[in-house]
């Protein structure tokens, strides 16, 4: 029945064409149960357009998917009784209030309606979303909506979850509380699917991540192999005198294990590194060789240098986000 | 961790995540009715939430029945209180037309939020969202005839079928809407505004309505026209509930108006269904 019951999902040649734009390009993808995996991928990179023909929202123009082990287009009530989907945008009902969104879900999935009652204070209460339970969700902020969101997509506990770009325009509290609430999720045993344009995002959450360019994917594998193609981080170095600089390239091309390049100006110096725990200790060897150090950095890269690494090309999205994070 | 099930209907799910409550139960497959029915819910809360949305409902009425009888009464029957007499069920049919308009628009914004999205992905039979919300919109026509038919009585409309009369009247209205209504829903999920849906819409009802027998007898038009008011639906409608409010309407108007609503209903509903289906 089930060729391959330990597969969330299966994919293999996706395309959407909307006009002339084919949005989803011949999509492969394989994604194990019980992970948390990440589309990572810049606005318009057809992220949004894969997990709606995933979550039975459209059909696609070509190739075949299966979630769970059913076929998103022949057996799609089955897929959609074992999924659910928090969309890019609040998918939940604006004029209502948190708690009569989450009875209506509740009573949408059968629960009676002193269940759906008793079903929706429960999650109101688990999401910490009590004191706001009777507003009308208009009034609610980003994070309090993305909660209720949330929460509204786990009346039923999904086997398989997908989250569209759950943290954008979030703050950075509600985000790491986001975070808090997709890990919990997986640790019970939900796969979850998540897009998000952020690096940091799916190296914090994601056990594998597929690197979607132009409805293709361009790269996957675990956040460690990813790292490994990408650097994990860049460094810069720039030295006070410009006679140490060949030593200390040397030096940190040994600890760091990278190519080092030596900056035309002939004092600076930039890695890629792949193994951020390594960056102290090559510079506190430094300067015990006396090398004497004017300033430095290090960064995680950014979606646009991952990308640059991936495709060759920089992000062609309409907007190319980044988020530096210092470590 | 798992939880016993009370009953044979409910089964048991594996893991819940631990901010979450563990008396944790998967409920049976709902039925359509139950899911249309918190549908209509759902459309009884937006009233309540956004009672503007019934200005349509209490402005379209008034201001129809209180200018054309007041404009035309003297006029067209020597005295405002002989015409109510005779325009009152065609402002009764113009009123709740008029609203019914609004279903598609509410229904073409209503499409355009997230929530869709998740009802389309629920397990649920597909047509549901759009069903309760006809289900909640009837309450809004019935609710335009009880203001329409009140007014009336104010002003001294006096309806020779009685109470019965009165009734049947807006069974009639209600059925006729139901099947219209899918000719919006259609609109509603064809174009892309709310207001391209009420512009066509509007297109569509004006002359429906004037080109008709709701403000005076057909007998004095050109042929031409004469020939369209003959044809036109909403003629047989305007005579049925005419004769039902006076309580000698016949079998065979009632039956036309029914016949007229459930080809409405066979030709837009499966169009509607089918293209709320396909939507991406």
């Amino acid at each position: 029945m089930d060729p391959h019951p330990e597969l969330a999902i299966e994919a293999s040649s996706l395309v959407k064409v909307f006009g002339r734009t084919r949005a989803v390009d011949g999509l492969d993808l394989a994604v194990p149960r019980g992970t948390v995996y990440g589309f990572l991928g810049p606005n318009g990179a057809g992220k949004t357009t894969a997990i709606r023909i995933l979550a039975t929202l459209l059909r696609p123009d070509g190739g075949s998917a299966r979630v769970l082990g059913y076929d998103v287009e022949r057996e799609a009530d089955r897929v959609r009784q074992r999924v659910s989907l928090t969309g890019q945008f609040a998918s939940v009902d604006e004029d209502l209030t948190g708690l009569e969104n989450l009875v209506l879900l509740a009573r949408l999935w059968g629960h009676s309606r002193r269940q759906a009652r008793a079903r929706a204070s429960e999650l109101l209460d688990a999401f910490d979303l009590s004191d706001v339970a009777g507003r009308q969700v208009k009034t609610y902020s980003g994070g309090l909506r993305r909660r209720l969101d949330i929460a509204a997509s786990t009346i039923v506990t999904p086997e398989l979850l997908f989250l569209d770009e759950p943290t954008t325009g979030l703050d950075p509290r509600s985000r790491n509380q986001v975070w808090r609430t997709v890990r919990s999720l997986a640790d019970a045993g939900t796969t979850v699917l998540l897009t998000t344009q952020y690096l940091d995002e799916a190296d914090q959450l994601a056990d594998r991540i597929a690197v979607i360019d132009s409805g293709k994917v361009v790269a996957e594998g675990t956040t460690a192999e990813l790292k490994r193609s990408v650097g994990s981080g860049s460094l810069k170095v720039r030295l006070l005198h410009s006679e140490q600089q060949s030593q200390a390239m040397s030096m940190l091309s040994d600890f760091l294990d990278a190519k080092v390049h030596a900056d035309p100006d002939n004092v600076g110096l930039r890695a890629r590194v792949s193994q951020p725990e390594h960056v102290t200790e090559a510079l506190t060897q430094l300067s015990r060789s006396a090398i004497a150090i004017g300033d430095f950095s290090f960064g995680r890269p950014s979606l646009d240098e991952v990308f640059l690494a991936l495709t060759g090309h920089a992000v062609t999205g309409s907007t190319a986000t980044s988020r530096e994070d210092a470590i | 961790m798992t939880t016993p099930s009370k009953s044979g209907l409910e089964t048991t799910i594996g893991p819940t995540f631990d901010s979450a409550p563990s008396s944790y139960i998967r409920p049976p497959q709902p039925n359509a009715l139950s899911v249309v029915l918190a549908f209509g819910w759902r459309a009884v809360l937006k009233i309540k939430h956004v009672p503007e949305q019934l200005g349509d409902v209490i402005g379209i009425p008034i201001m129809f029945t209180l200018l054309f009888t007041y404009l035309f009464g003297g006029a067209l029957a020597g005295s405002t209180e002989n015409y109510l007499q005779y325009l009152l069920p065609g402002s009764l049919v113009m009123g709740v037309m008029m609203v019914t308009i609004y279903s598609g628009v509410t229904l073409n914004t209503d499409l355009s939020t997230g929530v869709f999205d998740r009802f389309r992905s629920l397990p649920i039979w597909r047509p549901a969202p759009i069903v309760g919300a006809l289900l909640g919109d009837g309450g809004r026509y019935l609710a335009a005839s009880g203001i329409v038919i009140g007014l009336g009585m104010l002003l001294g409309f006096r309806p020779g079928g009685g109470v019965v009369g009165v009734l049947s009247a807006v069974g009639l209205v209600l059925a006729f809407s139901f099947g219209l209504t899918w000719v919006w829903t259609t609109l509603a999920l064809i174009l892309r505004t709310p207001n391209a849906v009420m512009n066509l819409g509007m297109l569509v009802l004006f002359p429906l309505t004037f080109a008709s027998n709701v403000f005076v007898d057909p007998n004095t038009t050109p042929g031409w026209l004469q020939s369209f008011i003959d044809i036109n639906p909403v003629t047989d409608l305007v005579t049925a509930v005419r004769h039902a409010m006076q309580g000698t309407v016949s079998t065979g108007e009632v039956s036309g108006v029914l016949v007229t609503s459930a080809v409405l209903v066979a030709i837009f509903a499966p169009l509607t269904i089918r293209l709320y289906a396909t939507k991406s």
